[in-house]
C-alpha cells in the first residue's frame, strides 16, 4: 500500500521535511517569514508530484546514457539526461546518477520563484541545491563518512563563488559506488551536476583487483539497479598508507581533469582518514580543515 | 530484469518505486525490507514504558495519526530507547535524539542514537559439562567460520561469536553469514553452529541449549570430587563406595577426604585416569556428550578390577554424573565383578538432591562492542570526554534501556545482556556491521560540561507527541530504571 508523502516542519520549527518514498528533503530558508512560509509552500507543491514524474520515466532514467538515447519528457529527467551528458561517452553512467541533485534543485527553484529568500538550501540525502541573495554566505561541515557523521572539515560559499551545488558520493553511502572513497564530495555550478560529477570521481578512487576489496554485482544486492551486473564496492578492509595514496592519486587526476574543463569547482576526497582536496582555483576560497579530526580510528 | 526474479525477492508497493527487494535487503529508501519474504518496515521507534508491567501488549508502532489510539506516553515514565532512532546520515546532525527528562528536580539528557559497530560480536556462555571443541576450534554457521571455542567456565563452555575479522577480514560469504549470526543471537533466535572436530549446538538466548541433538537440562551443582564432599555425610552408611564421573575431577568416596573424615571403609576400587590427589582423579576418559561431560556410556569402563585385597562380596557402589543425570547402583557378585541393580530407595533421594542442585543450563548471550569515535561525536563535541565521564560513571551507558557494562581501559568497550533488552533491538547493515540501540543518559549541567550539543537537546515531551513510528514496550522489571539519576563522579552497581 502506498505510503502517503510526508510535508512536515521538523520539531525546530525552522526547517522543513519532505518525504516520499527514497526521496527525503531536508530544507531550510531564510527572510521574511511571510517568504519563508511562501517558498515552504512552493517546496511542498512542487514536492508532492516528482516522484510519480520520476516513475514515469524510470526504465529510461536507469538505462545507461548515450549519444542515441531517446529524451526524456519530465523536466528533471531532462536536467538528470544533461549532468550525465559529458560523461557518457567515456564511463557507465545512467541519468539516475544525477537524480538526488536534479531534485534538490527542482524544489529550490520552485522556492526561488515563488518568494525573495535571503538564502534557501535543498539537502536531498547529502546532496545540496543552494541559494545565495546578495551578501549572503554559507558555511559547510563535510563528513568523511556518510554512515558516520563526524565533521572532518569545513568551508564558507559567498554569493560571487560559482558555487551552488554540493553532492556527496562514496561507498558507504546509501546509492552503490564502483569506487572505495568514503566520501567524495564535489563543489559545482548546480546540484544536479555535482551529483554525476561526485559519483565518477568516487568511482575513480580505486585499486582494481585488490584482494582486501569486496566487491558484488549490484543487481545480485537489489535485482532492479542501474548499475546491473558491475560490481560495487561492499567493504574495504584495512590498506597500506601508499595503497590509499595511489587510490586517490587516480580519483585526484579525475578531479583535476574536470576541474579544467569546467564541470567542478573543487572537490574534496576521503578514503580511511585521508582527505585530498581539489581546491576551486578563485582565489578567495579554501578548504578549512577542523583540527586534529582527521585520524579516524 | 523482473522475469527471472529469485523466490525470495519481492515488490516493495510503498512507493511508485516499487522496488524489488532480496530477502535480507532494504529498498531504495532503506525503510522498507525484505525481513525472511515479508515486507517490513525496519524503523519503529522503542519506547520504554515503566508503568506498563511486564507481559502488557505491545502497542503497535503507528504510521499515521489518525491510527493512534489517543493514549499519549506519559513522560515521568517512559525511556526513549535508541532502537529504531536511526543514525544522523544524511542530514548532518548530533545523534538523532537528544531529549531532556526531569527526574526527581534533576534536569537529565538522554543521546540516543543508533550505532553501526563493525567492530562487535558476542560471547556465549553455553550451560553444559559437555565437550563442544578443542579450545581455539572453529565454530561455523552455514560452515562458514563464524567465531572460535574460547574456554571452560564453571559449569559452561564459552564461545567467540562474530568480531571484526569475521565480519569484515574474510571472504564475502563469511561476512555476510557471522553478521546474520549474530544478528539472529542478539535478538533471541536459535542459531545451529558447529564446532570443529566438536559437537554441533543449537543455542538461542536464554533457552536451553541443545547438543548433538539433545537438549541440556542442567549445569552441574560442582565437579565430581565437590559432589562428593557435598553428598558424603548423605551416602555414608547406605552405600559403601559412590563414584562421581565427572569430565574435569572424578571423585571417589572411600578415597576421598570427606570419606575418610566420616570413617568410610577401604573398598578396593581402582580408577582408570589420572590421580590428582587421594580421591580425586582427571582425566578417567576423553570428554564428549556421555556421563559428565565424558565420552562414555557405560560407567564401569572406568573401573579396573576391584583389589581382593580389600574388597568384598555384596559390596554396594553407587555411579552418579556430576548433574545426577545418569546413575547406576551396583553389587560386588563373589568374583567381586560388579553387578548393576535397582537403585536402592535411600539412595534415590541424594541423586534427586544432586539433580535438584543443578541449576537450569542456559545459553546466555553477552553483545560485545566498542563505540567509536563517529559515534561519540554524535554526543559531544569533544569524543574523550565522553569516554572520561562514561568512566567515572557520570554518564550511564544502556543499550535499549538495558544496562551495559563498561570494560574499563580506553574507548567505550561496552557488554550487554541481550536477554536484558527489548525483543528485535538489533539491525544490520550490508556492510555488513550490526546497529545496535546505544543511550547515553547523564544530568543537563554535566552534559554541557562534556560539550554536548546543548542546541539539540529536546523535551521527551516533544519526542513523544511526534506519534508516528513509536512503540511503547513494558519496562523490564529486572533492569534498573536508566533514569534515576546518577551523581557525579559516584560509581554504579
Amino acid at each position: 500500500m502506498r505510503d502517503p508523502a510526508v510535508i512536515r516542519l521538523l520539531p525546530d520549527r525552522r526547517r522543513l521535511h519532505l518525504n516520499e518514498g527514497p526521496i527525503d528533503l531536508v530544507i531550510e530558508a531564510t527572510g521574511e517569514p511571510e517568504s519563508v512560509q511562501r517558498g515552504y509552500q512552493a517546496a511542498a507543491r512542487r514536492f508532492v508530484t516528482i516522484l510519480d514524474e520520476l516513475c514515469a520515466e524510470l526504465p529510461l532514467l536507469r538505462t545507461r546514457a548515450s549519444a542515441t538515447s531517446p529524451w526524456p519528457s519530465g523536466s528533471i529527467a531532462r536536467v538528470m539526461t544533461d549532468a550525465v551528458a559529458p560523461y557518457r561517452e567515456e564511463y557507465f553512467i545512467t541519468p539516475m546518477a544525477a537524480v538526488a541533485g536534479a531534485v534538490a534543485e527542482a524544489v529550490l527553484t520552485a522556492m526561488t520563484r515563488a518568494a525573495t529568500l535571503d538564502r534557501a538550501y535543498v539537502n536531498n540525502g547529502g546532496d545540496i541545491a543552494l541559494h545565495l541573495a546578495e551578501g549572503q554566505r554559507y558555511t559547510i561541515g563535510m563528513i568523511e563518512r556518510p554512515d558516520r557523521p563526524s565533521l572532518f572539515g569545513s568551508f564558507e560559499i559567498s554569493r560571487d563563488l560559482p558555487i551552488r551545488g554540493i553532492a556527496t558520493s562514496g561507498w558507504r553511502g546509501r546509492s552503490f559506488s564502483l569506487g572505495i572513497a568514503d566520501a567524495v564530495t564535489v563543489l559545482a555550478e548546480a546540484a544536479s551536476q555535482a551529483d554525476a560529477a561526485a559519483t565518477i570521481v568516487a568511482n575513480a578512487v580505486d585499486l582494481p583487483g585488490h584482494p582486501a576489496i569486496v566487491r558484488a554485482p549490484a543487481c545480485e544486492l537489489a535485482p532492479d539497479s542501474d548499475l546491473g551486473e558491475l560490481l560495487v564496492t561492499r567493504g574495504v578492509g584495512a590498506l597500506s598508507g601508499c595503497e590509499v595514496a595511489r587510490a586517490l592519486d587516480a580519483g585526484e587526476a579525475v578531479a583535476n581533469q574536470l576541474q579544467q574543463m569546467g564541470r567542478i569547482c573543487g572537490a574534496a576526497l576521503s578514503l580511511q582518514g585521508n582527505v585530498r582536496a581539489v581546491s576551486p582555483v578563485c582565489p578567495p576560497f579554501a578548504f578549512h580543515r577542523a583540527p586534529g579530526s582527521l585520524v579516524h580510528a | 530484469m523482473p522475469e527471472a526474479m529469485p523466490a525470495d525477492t519481492i515488490r516493495c508497493d510503498a512507493c511508485p518505486v516499487l522496488c524489488y527487494i532480496k530477502r535480507g535487503y532494504t529498498g531504495a529508501c532503506d525503510r522498507y525490507a525484505n525481513h525472511d519474504g515479508q515486507l517490513v518496515r525496519v524503523d519503529p521507534h522503542i519506547l520504554l514504558d515503566r508503568a506498563k508491567s511486564q507481559g502488557t501488549p505491545l502497542v503497535p508502532f503507528l504510521e499515521r495519526e489518525g491510527e493512534w489510539d489517543g493514549k499519549l506516553a506519559k513522560p515521568k515514565e517512559t525511556f526513549l530507547t535508541a532502537i529504531g532512532a536511526g543514525t544522523t546520515y544524511p542530514d548532518y546532525k548530533p545523534a538523532p535524539f537528544i531529549v531532556s527528562s526531569e527526574v526527581e528536580g534533576v534536569d537529565l539528557v538522554t543521546v540516543v542514537t543508533e550505532g553501526i559497530f563493525s567492530y562487535c560480536g558476542v560471547k556465549l556462555k553455553i550451560d553444559t559439562d559437555r565437550h563442544l571443541g578443542p579450545e581455539r576450534n572453529f565454530v561455523r554457521a552455514q560452515g562458514e567460520t563464524v567465531g572460535h571455542v574460547t574456554t571452560a567456565e564453571y559449569g559452561s563452555q564459552m564461545l567467540s561469536i562474530g568480531g571484526v575479522r569475521h565480519l569484515t577480514g574474510g571472504t564475502k560469504s563469511e561476512g555476510r553469514v557471522t553478521c546474520q549470526t549474530l544478528l539472529d543471537l542478539c535478538n533471541g533466535k536459535e542459531v545451529e553452529l558447529t564446532i570443529d572436530e566438536g559437537a554441533s549446538v543449537r543455542v538461542a538466548a536464554g533457552q536451553p541449549p541443545v547438543v548433538n541433538g539433545q537438549k541440556e537440562e542442567r549445569m552441574r551443582v560442582g565437579c565430581g570430587s565437590a559432589t562428593i564432599g557435598m553428598f558424603a555425610k548423605q551416602w555414608f552408611g547406605r552405600v559403601d563406595d559412590v563414584v562421581v564421573v565427572d569430565d574435569h575431577i572424578t571423585g571417589v568416596l572411600s578415597e576421598h577426604q570427606a570419606g575418610k573424615m566420616l570413617g568410610v571403609r577401604e573398598t578396593g576400587i581402582s580408577i582408570r585416569g589420572r590421580r590428582s590427589t587421594p580421591g580425586r582423579y582427571f582425566q578417567v576418559a576423553n570428554p564428549g556428550t556421555g556421563w559428565g561431560g565424558t565420552d562414555i556410556s557405560d560407567p564401569l569402563t572406568i573401573l579396573n578390577p576391584f583389589k581382593p585385597k580389600f574388597a568384598w562380596p555384596k559390596l554396594r557402589l553407587l555411579m552418579v554424573s556430576t548433574t545426577g543425570e545418569q546413575f547406576a547402583y551396583y553389587e560386588l557378585d563373589e568374583e567381586l565383578r560388579p553387578v548393576e541393580k535397582d537403585l536402592p530407595d535411600a539412595l534415590r533421594e541424594s541423586v534427586a538432591r544432586i539433580r535438584e542442585n543443578c541449576e537450569p543450563a542456559l545459553t546466555t548471550v553477552l553483545f560485545m562492542a566498542g563505540a567509536g569515535g563517529s559515534l561519540r561525536a554524535g554526543v559531544t563535541e569533544n569524543p574523550v570526554r565522553l569516554t572520561d565521564s562514561v568512566k567515572h560513571s557520570i554518564t550511564r551507558v544502556t543499550c535499549g534501556g538495558a544496562p551495559a557494562y563498561i570494560w574499563p581501559g580506553g574507548g567505550i568497550t561496552f557488554m550487554v545482556d541481550v536477554g536484558r533488552m527489548p525483543e528485535d533491538a538489533f539491525g544490520y547493515v550490508p556492510t555488513p556491521a550490526l546497529v545496535a540501540p546505544i543511550e547515553f543518559t547523564l544530568s543537563k549541567a554535566d552534559y554541557a560540561s562534556l560539550g554536548g550539543h546543548m542546541d539539540y537537546v529536546r523535551p521527551l515531551e516533544e519526542v513523544l507527541r511526534e506519534k508516528e513510528r513509536q512503540r511503547q514496550v513494558a519496562f523490564s522489571p529486572d533492569n534498573p530504571w536508566p533514569l534515576r539519576p546518577a551523581k557525579s563522579g559516584s560509581s554504579e552497581e
